[in-house]
């Protein structure tokens, strides 16, 4: 019988993990280190082989190739009634037949367990949810039965606590809620959280360390901060918030920065934030970071002129502009509505500014669009 | 005019009341017919009496058929459901060689006249030196009735989230603790049916019973028989008693079932 309480613990360790179903790789050499009590997420479109991952890690599916580790234990091969990881489900799969409290209670009384009421009582207080103790679960709301699932789970106090898409059946305003509550109870019970999820801004808000993936494999890891500015391919740029993906050539060094030529305009870009393979580039700008004036107005940093506002919609807290410019290349501003000007209009000749350190550059011969059409999908 | 407008707003509860008077009229008949002071001929109304209904047993050997009946319809339906619910697991949960074959044959003997299953039967009885009687009957029912439990079962087990089984596994139940904390009590339902159609299949057989029951003697054949010189009003008695109890089976897991969800 697994002691989920104490030998097993430490790291969780994928190394070279593959996972093949027929002639289709669904994770393809997988390494990655999941460090004690992080809130670890992974990001990814439907398909990119974050689910089968997690399963693997559960024991419901078992890899091709590689092996999983927690701490100094390999797991790869042991059935997961054995291993000290719990898992909340997508649709949650509460049992039908049993009470809330029985359901709680499944996990301790499996491990021999005799007396659970306490640790069932308290966990039910933690999600706030103890007067529905006897309550058959499809008598419960959606959200609820979320929280239910999450202290099944917990209350073994796995060494890891896998959940995947977790928030996806909920409402956007519930979603938010649960978000910030999962993230407190993580912080609350220290036991590390591998997250699910296709949701980028929910990979955000809860996770300390995010690793995209895309087809099979790792496309960059890091802080949410870390992937947000100095994201290393087309992908990351695309299915993390939007970019501005513009094709250059690096023409030479000025300090700290590369001299890019875009379509006869310099701008700079910071070695720090290259992922150029050679001279040509995709000079990479959030929208936000981007100021937009009238044609002719003095601006510093990087800028680019001729552009002409193709389209402008008011959102309230800001504006969003397509701005097309010279070379036929539509691009995004969005600019906060704080300075009382009123927003520029459609047909407006602008000129575009933004300071260098937020600029980034990827491989030029990188798809420019990579991960931005999965993204639209999933939305 | 009135009357076409009332014809129109109620066409369907009249539809609905002439589909059940059909349906109910031979129930109504027999459950009446019970009743009557009719002695060993019961063709005619010859006046109301409890006397049947104290006395089933009151007619020769229909108790003794009856309780064959009951004998060869337990045996047959434990047997035919739990066979059945191996096979309905293995059809439903596992990938094997042949198994959209084995699926199709189990179809075969739903879709077999009985006649023919019951002469084939007798004819191989006999050619195994086998006489008829009751084990041969019980036999030809456990065969028959297996492919009802089948597909009865195996439609709830494609109704059954895997993601439940898996969850179990993860919270540290080991494949036998899943089947049986998780599975069984998810699918119990289905078994329960399959075993009710099971026994009233069986109950209620008389073709493929005739062939192979030699001089023993079953509720139906009993009925048969005796119809040629007036079927007993015990016999109309059992009857309405089995379809009572079948009615108050149906009511009563629709209430447990409908308790449960709540």
């Amino acid at each position: 019988m697994a002691d989920a309480s104490s030998s097993t613990r430490g790291d969780l360790r994928i190394v070279n993990v593959t996972k093949s179903f027929g002639d289709f790789t669904a994770v393809d050499d997988l390494t990655l280190t999941i460090p004690e009590g992080s809130f670890f997420a992974l990001l990814g479109p439907s398909g990119c082989g974050k689910t089968t991952t997690l399963r693997m890690v559960a024991g419901l599916e078992e890899p091709t190739q590689g092996s999983i580790h927690i701490g100094t234990t390999d797991i790869t091969h042991s059935r997961p009634y054995q291993r000290p990881v719990n898992t909340v489900f997508q649709n949650y799969a509460l049992f039908p037949h049993l009470s809330i409290y029985e359901n709680i209670a499944f996990g301790l009384r499996r491990r021999g367990i005799k007396d659970v009421k306490e640790a069932v009582d308290k966990i039910l207080n933690l999600v706030e949810l103890p007067h529905l103790a006897q309550r058959k679960p499809l008598q419960l709301s959606g959200g609820q039965q979320q929280r239910i699932a999450l202290a099944r789970a917990i209350v073994n106090r796995p060494a890891l606590l896998l959940l995947d898409e977790p928030l996806g059946a909920l409402d956007l305003k519930l979603r938010r809620q649960m978000q910030i509550e999962l993230k407190w109870i993580q912080t609350e019970v220290g036991i590390t959280f591998v997250h699910v999820t296709h949701d980028q801004e929910e990979a955000m808000t809860m996770a300390d360390t995010i690793a995209v993936m895309n087809e099979g494999k790792v496309e960059q890891m890091g802080t949410p901060a870390d992937l947000y500015d100095n994201p290393k391919t087309a992908f990351v740029a695309n299915f993390l918030g939007q970019s501005n993906l513009i094709e250059g050539r690096i023409e030479g060094n000025d300090g700290d920065n590369h001299v890019v030529d875009v379509f006869g305009q310099k701008i700079k870009i910071n070695k720090n934030r290259s992922h150029a393979k050679d001279s040509s580039v995709l000079a990479g700008i959030r929208p936000e970071k981007i100021r937009i004036q009238p044609a002719g107005t003095a601006m510093s940093g990087n800028v680019l002129t001729g552009g002409v506002i193709s389209d402008a919609s008011y959102i309230g807290v800001s504006t969003q502009y397509q701005i097309e410019m010279p070379w036929k290349q539509e691009l995004m501003v969005f600019e906060q509505n704080d300075d009382g000007v009123p927003p520029l209009e459609k047909g407006d000749p602008v000129t575009l500014s933004w300071e260098p350190v937020f600029t980034f550059a990827l491989d030029g011969r990188e798809d420019a669009f990579a991960g931005s059409e999965v993204h639209a999908d999933e939305e | 005019m009135r009357i076409t407008w009332w014809f129109r707003k109620n066409l369907i509860r009249v539809y609905m009341v002439l589909g059940f008077t059909y349906l109910f009229i031979p129930v109504a008949y027999t459950f009446a017919f019970s009743f009557n002071n009719g002695g060993k001929s019961n063709l005619v109304w010859k006046g109301f009496t409890l006397g049947n209904w104290q006395n089933p047993c009151g007619a020769p050997d229909v108790c003794l058929a009856l309780g064959n009946s009951i004998r060869v319809g337990l045996i047959s339906t434990v047997a035919a459901t739990f066979l059945g619910t191996l096979i309905a697991f293995a059809l439903g949960r596992h990938q094997f060689k042949g198994r959209s074959t084995t699926n199709t044959l189990i179809f075969l003997p739903m879709a077999t006249p009985e006649v023919v299953l019951g002469a084939s039967l007798l004819a191989m009885f006999l050619n195994l030196g086998i006489n008829p009687g009751f084990w041969p009957v019980v036999i030809a029912h456990v065969m028959f009735c297996i492919s009802f439990v089948v597909v009865t079962v195996k439609a709830r087990i494609a109704s059954l989230d895997p993601r439940l089984e898996q969850a179990a596994m993860d919270l540290y139940a080991n494949e036998f603790q899943t089947f049986r904390k998780v599975t069984l009590p998810l699918v119990a339902p289905g078994i329960a049916g399959a075993a009710l159609l099971a026994f009233s299949l069986s109950f209620d057989d008389f073709i493929i019973t005739n062939f192979n029951s030699g001089t023993l003697t079953t509720f139906p054949k009993f009925v048969y028989v005796a119809s040629a010189r007036g079927i007993p009003p015990q016999a109309n008695v059992i009857g309405s008693a089995m379809f009572f109890l079948a009615l108050f089976i149906v009511i009563a897991g629709q209430l447990v079932s409908r308790r449960k969800a709540r």
